[in-house]
């Protein structure tokens, strides 16, 4: 089992009402997963505060997205707790585990391509304001569904697209669409798989503050490539390196940790700096 | 905030869609008087409820069945069943109710087999529809005091005093009563289309997996539309029930579930409206094209084919992509095109055609003589003139048919691209 600090961070909004109490928003215990002989997940161990954004960085096939499909409930876990908001969800379908609270964005863009905008985002949200499964009333008579939906569409600045059918949208418009239903309901942890992959430099900058905009008060936990992203956005760094979290602890020090240095980021910085001195 | 919603208390446009709807409904069987035209408008009636309600499967929920056949047909048999009831000294429920019973009777098999059928979506859904079809036609035939065996069930709609001069003994009485039944059911079911569990089964078709992460049970979605597709489909049945006063095996066969899928994609799934035309096209073809020449599932088959290939939105598509060309004012750029395209089409048709009818009479109809008439003209299918006459006239047709296409598709896609413009145009202003 992977040993991590665990060093409180001062939360972005101090006022969390959903403070359980042992404290976390999410809390992973020994997690493990396998497929077939292999464990892709082996042990991790992570305790997130509310409203702290965690950057889960690691090399590719490190086991950060199967982390997340753990947490989320798209795969259910081998071993080992997950605790949401003082609830345990490991086993839980995905769509129980949503409306405990936790929501998230994909990896490859996963939207609704033959709905408009405003739609996708008013799916979003209906669960959450208690639509669910209602037959009986107009969609169009929802006046807070609608509002709702409207309000998202300009956080996410498309609401010039409003009637576009997503399928419609450039890619980094569907990715801000991806957000949009992500935090449609309301959820208080929020998990976002790579959500600037694919983006150039200037999309992703303006992209990352849109998610810091979007975010505020939530927990958010990302999975995240770009050094510069993640050392701007997080208040905390998970490195996770074939299935064990090595470190769990504050840019600074995950940056100062040898262990990371040896593991992972010695060699990413490098070529970072490679990068920009061939530019 | 601006208020920009689709459903405005006063919309015009949608007050006169449906009174032009009920208008049609009204007058339908005055200017199409005779008994053939009543015949044909009342099972249009059935067929539009029947293919809308495959379409909350199919265009809305992505759920491709193979056995809606049995919700109707068990619809359909329930509602005959208490017809004769009800003439035998039952309960005295009204005739013109009767369709409710069989409407509640394809609610009933539909949360009984739709528990087993939803809990898979996508190829396995439809292995299970399919299995499930088999499963109750082969009951049909086992089961002869329910189904009636060979025979069938009939019964007698005319049941006790008329009220108020209607007995539903006259065929257009019943017309009547199909087309309020129609008018109600197809406004119901539109507006499950602008409902909260309407527009979720449409993010369900286009991305279950993505549903289930905005905490929807996606599993649940497809069950309740199955069950709300289900009760328009016995709905359906039990008026073709009080249609036809028999009720035989064949309704709950996979030729009839064939039937809804192939007209509903025929007429346009991904729109609400797709399925009344596929509907209005399933009665037509069974009643006139099969009176018109025995190749008509052959014709039906090739046009089911080039539908899928080119249009796979079906004809509602169709309509609105011209629509959608007109809105800019482009539409009257393409009309000579269109001509061009028809009158190739006829010309192919008319060749094809004469082959086809060639082959289907040395095959059927030897016996009767080496003439054959067709469109007016004498044809002898044993002599290899008709035959060079039919190739030259398909060959012929087919070159300049491509030569107007490719004319056609390029101003189309000109406009297109323009139409596209213009849409960026106006969203960044």
């Amino acid at each position: 089992m992977s040993t991590v600090t665990n060093a409180p961070a001062a939360p972005h909004d101090p006022s969390m009402s959903h403070v359980h109490a042992g404290g976390y928003a999410l809390e992973l215990r020994d997690l493990r997963k396998s497929f077939g002989k292999t464990e892709i997940i082996r042990g991790v161990q992570l305790a997130v505060r509310p409203g702290e954004r965690v950057a889960i960085i690691g090399p590719n096939g490190a086991g950060k997205s199967t982390l997340f499909n753990l947490i989320s409930g798209r795969f259910e876990p081998s071993s080992g707790e997950v605790i949401l908001n003082g609830t345990r969800i490991d086993g839980k379908k995905p769509f129980e585990i949503n409306r405990l609270g936790l929501s998230r964005s994909f990896q490859i863009t996963n939207i609704f391509p033959k709905l408009s905008v405003f739609e996708n985002l008013r799916c979003g949200v209906l669960w959450s304001l208690g639509y669910k499964y209602t037959l009986f009333r107009f969609l169009a008579d929802l006046r807070d569904a609608n509002d709702r939906a409207e309000e998202l569409m300009k956080m996410i600045r498309l609401d010039k697209k409003r009637d576009t059918l997503a399928m419609n949208l450039t890619y980094a418009e569907q990715r801000a669409l991806e957000i949009g239903i992500t935090i449609a309901g309301g959820a208080n942890v929020i998990l976002l798989d790579e959500p600037t992959a694919g983006m150039s430099k200037s999309e992703t900058s303006r992209f990352i503050d849109l998610i810091r905009e979007v975010t505020v008060g939530k927990t958010l936990l990302t999975v995240e490539h770009d050094m510069g992203v993640v050392f701007g956005l997080a208040d905390k760094i998970a490195v996770v390196v074939y299935g064990e979290v090595i470190a769990f602890d504050t840019p600074e020090a995950v940056r100062a940790n040898p262990k990371v240095q040896e593991a992972y980021l010695g060699s990413v910085l490098a070529d970072q700096q490679a990068a920009e001195a061939g530019h | 905030m601006k208020q920009y919603y689709e459903f405005k208390p006063l919309n015009v446009g949608r007050w006169l869609v449906w009174s032009l709807f009920a208008l049609v409904l009204l007058v339908a069987p005055l200017v199409f008087s005779s008994n053939l035209s009543v015949t044909m408008l009342t099972q249009m009636g059935i067929a539009i409820i029947a293919c809308l309600s495959y379409n909350i499967l199919l265009g809305q929920g992505g759920m491709l069945s193979f056995g809606h056949a049995v919700y109707t047909g068990l619809g359909s048999y329930l509602a005959i069943h208490a017809l004769n009831w009800v003439s035998g000294g039952g309960w005295p429920i009204p005739v013109s109710l009767i369709p409710l019973v069989g409407g509640l009777a394809g609610l009933f098999f539909a949360v009984l087999f739709g528990y087993v059928t939803t809990k898979k979506a996508g190829t396995p859904f439809a292995m299970i529809t399919l299995g499930m079809a088999e499963l109750v036609f082969a009951m049909s035939l086992m089961f002869s005091e329910f189904f009636g065996g060979e025979a069938g069930v009939s019964g007698n709609r005319v049941v006790g005093e008329p009220f108020m001069g209607i007995s539903f003994g006259p065929p257009v009485q019943v017309y009547y009563l199909i087309a309020v039944y129609t008018f109600v059911c197809v406004a119901l079911m539109f507006a499950f289309t602008r409902t909260p569990l309407g527009r979720i089964l449409n993010a369900v078709r286009d991305n279950p997996e993505r549903v289930e992460f905005i905490g929807y049970n996606t599993q649940k979605v497809r069950y309740l539309a199955f069950m709300i597709a289900g009760f328009f489909a016995g709905i359906a049945g039990g008026l073709g029930a009080i249609n036809f006063e028999i009720v035989t095996a064949e309704v709950v066969g996979a030729a009839r579930s064939g039937g809804y899928l192939l007209f509903t994609f025929l007429g346009g799934a991904t729109f609400f409206f797709g399925p009344i035309i596929g509907g209005v096209l399933m009665v037509l073809a069974a009643v006139l094209l099969s009176e018109l020449t025995k190749a008509w599932l052959l014709y039906l088959g090739l046009v089911f084919l080039f539908m899928v290939m080119y249009a796979p939105g079906g004809i509602a598509s169709l309509i609105m992509m011209n629509l959608r060309v007109a809105s800019f004012g482009r539409l009257r750029e393409v009309w000579v095109a269109y001509l061009a395209l028809g009158v190739t089409a006829l010309v192919v048709l008319l060749g094809a055609g004469s082959m086809v009818e060639m082959i289907y009479h040395l095959k059927l109809d030897a016996a009767m003589g080496d003439e054959l008439r067709y469109l007016g003209m004498t044809l002898h299918p044993s002599q290899v003139s008709s035959w060079f006459g039919a190739v030259f006239v398909t060959l012929t047709g087919l070159g300049i048919f491509e030569l107007a296409r490719r004319q056609f598709l390029q101003q189309w896609s000109a406009i297109q691209t323009d139409i596209e413009k213009e849409i960026k145009r106006r969203e960044t202003q």
